[in-house]
C-alpha cells in the first residue's frame, strides 16, 4: 500500500558508503499524547505502551514503539507505517475517559535516517547541540534546528539518527545533507 | 546567545521567540477600566537599562514558555524560572 503513496525526498537516491548511510524512512506511524504526567492516567497509557512515559527531558523509551519526550507533558508515540488506527485505539482505551489527548500526526513529520561513525560529524555542520555520544547518546531525543531547518533528533544504538522532519522542508534538508556528506563519501565530487 | 530553557537545558538564540515584559497582570475587572488605564495595560511596558524579567518560548524545541531575568545591556542572564513562578530576588 504504501508503495503507491509519494512521499517529498523519495526521488533522492540512498547514500551507503561504509561510514556513512542516508536514507527515507517514510510513512512510520506518528501519535501525539498530551496529558497531565502526575495524574492517574500516565500510568495507565505506560502500561498500554509496555514502556513508562519518559518523564526526563530529551529522552525516550523503547518497547514495540518509541515513546519521546517532546514537553513536559506531551510525548510522541512512533511505530512502523500503517499502526496508526491500532495504535490510536490502544492509546484512548488506556486513557478511558481521563483527560487525554491523543492525535494521529503521521502525516506531520517524515523520518530520515542518518547513520555510521561519520554521521555525527555530518548531523554537526547544521545542529548547535552537543552531539558526543556521551551527551547525546543511544535513548536521547532532542527537537532543535538542523541547517536552520526544524527537527526532532533521535540518537538510536549503533551511530544511528532517526531525522524527524516536516514534509515540506524535507527536500531542503536532504539536499542540505547530501550537500555537506560531499566530503564524507568517496566517489563522490567534492 | 544561549537561552537555559528550563525543560531542554542551554539552547542557541535561535529556537527562541520573544514574549515581552513578564507579570503583566491581567486587569481583575477589564471593564471598570478608563481608556487611559487600558491603554496603559496594553501598550506601556518597562524599558530598563539592567536585569529585565521578561518571557521566552522555545519555539524550535519543547514549546513552552518560561520566564528569564535577562541584562539588557550586557545580555547576561540572571535567573530562569517557570512561567507562573515568582521572579528571584536579586542577589
Amino acid at each position: 500500500m504504501t508503495g503507491e503513496r509519494p512521499s517529498p525526498p523519495a526521488r533522492f537516491e540512498p547514500v551507503s558508503d561504509g561510514d556513512l548511510r542516508i536514507a527515507e524512512v517514510p510513512f512510520r506511524t506518528q501519535v501525539n499524547l498530551r496529558l497531565d504526567p502526575g495524574g492517574p492516567a500516565a500510568g495507565d497509557i505506560g502500561r498500554a505502551l509496555g514502556v513508562p512515559l519518559p518523564a526526563e527531558p530529551g529522552t525516550y523509551g523503547s518497547a514495540d514503539v518509541d515513546v519521546l519526550w517532546l514537553g513536559p507533558d506531551e510525548w510522541l508515540v512512533v511505530g512502523e507505517p500503517g499502526r496508526e488506527r491500532e495504535l490510536e485505539t490502544r492509546l484512548r482505551d488506556a486513557a478511558g475517559t481521563g483527560h487525554v489527548a491523543v492525535t494521529d500526526v503521521s502525516a506531520q513529520r517524515t523520518t530520515l535516517l542518518v547513520a555510521g561513525p561519520k554521521a555525527r560529524d555530518l548531523l554537526a555542520h547544521g545542529c548547535a547541540l552537543d552531539l558526543h555520544p556521551r551527551v547525546f547518546g543511544p535513548g536521547r531525543c532532542a527537537q532543535t534546528m538542523l541547517a536552520r531547518a526544524q527537527v526532532l533528533l533521535v540518537a538510536r544504538d549503533g551511530d544511528e539518527f532517526m531525522v524527524l522532519v516536516r514534509p515540506s522542508f524535507a527536500g531542503y534538508l536532504v539536499a542540505w545533507l547530501l550537500d555537506a556528506a560531499a566530503e564524507y563519501v568517496s566517489g563522490q565530487p567534492g | 546567545m544561549l537561552i537555559p530553557c528550563p525543560w531542554c537545558g542551554p539552547r542557541d538564540e535561535a529556537e527562541f521567540h520573544y514574549g515581552g515584559q513578564a507579570h503583566v497582570a491581567y486587569p481583575a475587572d477589564p471593564a471598570a477600566l478608563s481608556d487611559a488605564e487600558w491603554a496603559r495595560y496594553l501598550f506601556f511596558r518597562d524599558n530598563p537599562k539592567g536585569p529585565f524579567a521578561e518571557r521566552w518560548s522555545h519555539a524550535a524545541g519543547c514549546r513552552r514558555w518560561f520566564n528569564v531575568v535577562r541584562d539588557t545591556a550586557t545580555n547576561e542572564i540572571h535567573a530562569v524560572y517557570r512561567a507562573g513562578g515568582q521572579r528571584p530576588v536579586s542577589p
